[in-house]
């Protein structure tokens, strides 16, 4: 039997269908949660924001038009709920220059034993990148977010989408090197 | 300024990431293969995209999950959500809406079949009507003016009923006289009426036509075969 269909279930929910809405929040609340966290870096605010994107799905449910996923509008709502949360908070700015901030550079233990291990050295630096690079990263590589669909939720073009995946890419491998890891590219 | 086209970074390349992750479409997947099985170093260069891939899922897998505490909180405000009204269903917007998602081409399609359904739909029904008709008969609904009974072992009259008389009346007078409505009218307006399941003695049947002559109901009657 095909399970019915995150479309359906929104169609239910903007009848006011509670059942309808567990079901949808049960089926991607994990994404979506992982998805701000990465963003908020912070569990409790990640946990604080869910709740709030999927009130809004529940609030605007009839006004969903299925011209994207609803996967794709839930991360879009996600996406808008974390950077405005980012921007509430007085210790962390949004721009490239404040978001660099957020790097991490010190050679902790863990980096040090990263160095080791070449996989927790790519995680370790999928960490450092910025909230810009890191956002894109985990949207065409956990999300499985068409080229499209990343424009559409960062609200950016198409060929913006490419060529920031290109240079977030590219500052992973810089990371890695610095943690003397070469892998030949760029 | 687009350091991508400095680099000369090919579009192909730009792909390569959709590509491990599988979200291209067939066309760029295609041209995607057929650049990866002619070119060594995007080879290898995509097998860093595929690390970086894993590494990826890998990480976020460990990130949790959130605690019932977030559900719980959306359900208390979701219960603290005005009554929500139910939608008014428009049948005639949905109908719009559905021809005018459709192709022309769609719709001519569209169009053709239901004009097809409705000539086979025609030719059955007239099939099962012929056949009904052709085959002995019983039971069943058949109109008045349509003989039912003509040429069987009962007896029979013609009856031209009063033009003043109403259905209330003819029925009332069927029904006192054990009478049945077997055809008609046919031209002067005469009804053919059973008044008895056998063949009666002619002098028998001239009684009861002259029995029923009498009612006010009746302007004209004659026994017939």
């Amino acid at each position: 039997m095909q399970p019915t269909s995150d479309e359906v279930l929104i169609g239910r929910i903007a009848t006011g269908d509670r059942l309808a809405m567990q079901v949808l929040y049960a089926r991607h609340h994990v994404r979506v949660y992982r998805f701000v966290l990465r963003l908020v870096r912070n569990e409790q605010t990640a946990e604080d924001l869910i709740s709030d994107v999927f009130l809004d799905v529940w609030r605007q449910a009839a006004k969903f038009e299925g011209r994207a996923a609803v996967s794709t509008w839930m991360l879009s709502i996600a996406r808008f709920k974390a950077l405005s949360a980012l921007r509430r908070r007085t210790d962390v700015g949004l721009d490239d220059e404040m978001a660099d901030a957020i790097e991490d550079e010190a050679d902790d233990p863990e980096t040090v034993l990263a160095k080791k291990d070449k996989g927790a050295a790519l995680r370790q630096c999928l960490s450092k990148l910025t909230a810009e690079h890191r956002e894109v990263v985990d949207l065409v590589y956990y999300h499985e977010k068409s080229v499209a669909e990343v424009a559409d939720i960062v609200g950016i073009p198409e060929a913006t989408v490419k060529t920031r995946m290109f240079y977030a890419r590219k500052r992973l491998s810089e990371l890695l090197k610095e943690q003397g890891i070469d892998r030949g590219w760029p | 300024m687009n350091a991508a086209k400095e680099t000369d970074v090919s579009d192909i390349e730009l792909l390569l990431p959709w590509h491990a992750a599988g979200t291209l479409g067939q066309r760029d997947t295609q041209r995607v293969e057929a650049a990866l099985a002619t070119d060594p170093e995007l080879a290898r260069r995509y097998e860093l995209v595929r690390e970086e891939l894993g590494q990826t899922i890998h990480l976020n897998e460990t990130l949790g999950a959130p605690s019932a505490r977030a559900m719980d909180a959306l359900f208390a405000k979701i219960g603290a959500e005005p009554a929500r009204r139910a939608r008014r269903i428009d049948l005639g917007a949905r109908f719009r809406g559905f021809f005018a998602d459709l192709s022309p081409r769609t719709l001519a399609w569209s169009a053709s079949a239901a004009a097809l359904a409705i000539v086979l739909q025609a030719a059955v029904i007239g099939g099962v009507m012929l056949k009904g008709n052709g085959a002995a008969h019983v039971g069943g609904y058949q109109t008045a003016s349509v003989p039912s009974n003509v040429g069987g072992e009962g007896s029979y009259v013609l009856i031209r009923f009063q033009p003043e008389a109403n259905a209330a009346a003819i029925d009332k007078f069927l029904e006192s006289n054990r009478l049945s409505l077997v055809g008609g009218p046919s031209a002067g307006g005469l009804y053919r009426v059973e008044v008895a399941p056998k063949k009666l003695a002619q002098s028998d049947l001239a009684g009861i036509v002259k029995k029923l002559q009498e009612d006010k109901a009746v302007d004209f009657i004659a026994a017939t075969d």
